[in-house]
């Protein structure tokens, strides 16, 4: 007996809206014995959850510090993905933005002005695309896999920063702790509301998404990006430069990422450190599929991965959730988002017996 | 100490509004109510290193004041923008002690207790301070002096190697007194140092430790915080140290002592002094007198020579006839930075970011 799979003809418009209600539905069940089993209160963990990090106007400022970076690389990457580019070193292009931006902040760390923060950011996104040039030049130069480039490049850029921040840039009233000074106001992000720490780099952000989606679906290059990706022969045909696309797919991607980690240094860190973030450059890449390359649907994976690690921190304090568990429970949730999400799309077939087997 | 007050350290509005809240709770809780107390821990409870040790200091809590405290822990968080919620989180849900026990969460405990005034907050190896944030640390390098004493004593070779994490003052202060401790009996003594570069991860350690040996080392010393070094040690038959708590059943062979973290009495008298209304902000720096800091029971490979030194050392350390940075020491360039019988002050060992010689890092 063989199993096959393969593409359904035809996915319903209700199908694709219904499989990540589905999957929540499918997470909070298997959660719900998860949590029973270990001995807690199921109903009250799953609360916490899921729900206590929307509950108030604090906890969504922290979902939008937490999704905010997440969102904004994952637009970039889904403009390369889309076209086949595979740029894998998002984690590696925020740190070299944060590097251009940390390096603005402390070479003018003595004076204040209003330009500071626009050059920062300036310094932050070159610093990305630079580093995202790297791999470019070595694909449609060499050949070279960008996938592996962009990817070892990310360790580079982390003992890069290492080296500054263990060595010139550390702080001279800080014992020779490994951290640059604090940078003054004039380098640090506005806040949207005082009180809490949501700063303006979520509305870029939420700017860039929108602008990526009016690129991609409005304009000639967004067209261009997806006939690279789906149909090279036609792109060739209609004389669509492959090389052409993947240095822009690397232009924005690294822009963005650079961007991202301009915001998280002058942002909720407010100085360098030798590890600026718990990785936000790869789980974009999450973010990005799960949002289904599409720039509202990142939006919403964003925060759905904000959630699920907010909440996970809340249930660990309230319901003493162990942390391993707390893995298991966003692993859970990614298995089950994307298992629909593919079952929706193809169907399993055994292939001796015509029966169907699939979801709902 | 430098208390840095910017916009986003000093949120007046946000300390006020936080303040409230915290004040409602606190209101709620009678005396007859358990005192809420919160542990923030960067690695997991299972590393059995650093994590660990704090962790048997927060059971020893529980064991100590059962039912009259009421005890959470969050653990595996990351030093960065993540542990400032985490820390908020455990302040908003009313505990009123919190200990966050990596220097990594320094900024964020400083933010955090800036904005909640009525909690106490404790930060461990840290260096800010504020009214009700107190900073506490362990005088780790007494222990790794009598490491160094028996491996100056046990390694034929002369050469240690060395797993490290991050060369903070903290760790290179361990390298130094171990290294200088072991010359006392052997002038050639070297210390090969590798740099992890990570507190906890198994995987790096064991392969930093593999190529120590490689490199001619016949003991292991590790400033990281699983057993994978000592495991590697046992394998290839040469001697190691535990790390923070004893590590012998990972290595029964290998494991020669380990310098103990034992915070339950200072955890045990903060709390106290939290119930009683006695608490003040206070910077200790505690060891072998004060018994934050001790050592695991000896391998019986030792000689009773080797024992007998080890235990005349810490006894000399606590008693304060020894000091385990006094002159004549030198640099790696050779450069005399103690004459003989000078002492390094405190401020000086809490900066050190130079290296002995016979040091090779």
């Amino acid at each position: 007996m063989q199993v096959k799979v393969e593409p359904r003809s035809e996915t319903s418009r209700a199908v694709v809206y219904a499989t990540p209600v589905l999957a929540v539905l499918l997470t909070v069940i298997s959660g719900y014995f998860l949590f029973l089993f270990l001995g807690l209160a199921p109903a009250k963990t799953l609360y916490h959850f899921l729900i206590s990090p929307t509950l108030t106007f604090y906890g969504w400022s922290e979902l939008c510090v937490k999704a905010g970076p997440l969102v904004l690389i994952a637009t970039g990457l889904a403009v390369g993905f889309r076209a086949n580019v595979w740029n894998i070193g998002a984690e590696g292009q925020l740190t070299l933005g944060a590097i251009g931006a940390g390096g603005v902040a402390l070479a003018f760390w003595d004076q204040s002005g209003v330009w500071i923060l626009p050059l920062m950011c300036f310094a932050g996104v070159l610093g990305g695309m630079i580093y995202g040039a790297i791999p470019a030049y070595l694909k449609t130069r060499f050949e070279v896999s960008e996938i592996l480039t962009s990817l070892m490049l990310t360790y580079v850029a982390t003992l890069g920063l290492g080296i500054l921040v263990y060595g010139p840039w550390r702080d001279p009233q800080g014992f020779n702790f490994p951290q640059t000074r604090m940078f003054t106001d004039s380098a640090l992000l506005p806040l949207v509301l005082d009180g809490t720490r949501m700063h303006v780099g979520i509305l870029v952000t939420l700017a860039a998404a929108v602008a990526a989606w009016v690129l991609m679906t409005r304009a000639v290059i967004g067209f261009q990006v997806k006939v690279v990706g789906q149909a090279p022969a036609a792109a060739r045909f209609a004389g669509f430069s492959r090389n052409r696309t993947i240095w822009l797919s690397f232009m924005i991607s690294g822009g963005t990422a650079g961007l991202a980690g301009t915001f998280e240094a002058a942002g909720p860190v407010g100085q360098l450190v030798p590890h600026l973030t718990p990785g936000y450059g790869f789980t974009a890449i999450i973010v990005a599929f799960l949002g289904r390359l599409h720039p509202l649907g990142i939006i919403a994976a964003g925060f759905l991965m904000a959630i699920s690690y907010n909440g996970g921190e809340i249930a660990q304090v309230e319901d003493r959730l162990p942390q391993a568990a707390t893995g298991v429970f966003q692993g859970m949730l990614l298995f089950y988002l994307l298992a629909c999400d593919f079952l929706s799309r193809y169907r399993i077939r055994l292939a001796s017996s015509r029966r169907e087997v699939g979801p709902s | 100490m430098t208390i840095t007050v910017t916009r986003r350290t000093f949120l007046a509005g946000s300390a006020a509004a936080a303040g409230t809240m915290a004040l409602g709770r606190a209101g709620t809780a009678l005396a007859a109510d358990p005192l809420p107390v919160a542990f923030v821990y960067t690695g997991p409870i299972g590393d059995h290193g650093y994590t660990f040790a704090h962790d048997v200091g927060r059971r020893a809590v529980e064991a100590h004041f059962g039912d009259k405290v009421k005890v959470t822990f969050v653990e595996n968080v990351p030093e960065g923008p993540d542990c400032e919620r985490v820390i908020r989180q455990l302040a908003t849900s009313g505990n009123q002690l919190i200990f966050s026990t990596s220097f990594g969460f320094m900024e964020a405990t400083l933010k955090v207790a800036s904005q909640f005034p009525k909690l106490k907050f404790e930060h461990a190896t840290g260096f800010k301070r504020a009214n009700n944030l107190a900073i506490y640390n362990a005088r780790f390098y007494e222990g790794r002096a009598v490491l160094g004493d028996i491996a100056g004593r046990m390694s034929k070779a002369g050469v240690a190697g060395y797993v490290a994490s991050f060369p903070i003052p903290e760790v290179v202060m361990g390298i130094n007194a171990f290294t200088l401790a072991a010359q006392k009996h052997n002038p050639n003594f070297k210390t090969k140092v590798i740099w992890a570069n990570t507190w906890y991860d198994p995987g790096k350690e064991s392969d930093a430790a593999k190529a120590l040996i490689d490199k001619g080392a016949d003991i292991i010393s590790q400033h990281t915080d699983s057993a994978a070094p000592l495991q590697v040690a046992e394998s290839r038959g040469v001697y190691a140290f535990g790390q923070a708590t004893d590590m012998t059943s990972y290595a029964p062979k290998a494991h020669l002592t380990a310098v103990v973290d034992q915070w339950a009495n200072y955890y045990i008298d903060r709390v106290q002094k939290v119930i009683d209304g006695a608490w003040t902000s206070t910077d200790i720096w505690w060891g072998f007198k004060e018994g934050l800091v001790g050592l695991a029971p000896y391998n019986a490979a030792m000689p009773a020579d080797v024992k007998a030194a080890a235990d005349k050392l810490k006894a000399d350390i606590t008693s304060g006839a020894v000091h385990p940075f006094t002159g004549p020491i030198k640099n790696q360039k050779g450069e005399v930075v103690y004459a003989a019988g000078q002492k390094a002050s405190d401020e000086e060992m809490l900066k050190m970011n130079w290296y002995v010689a016979g040091v090779e890092s």
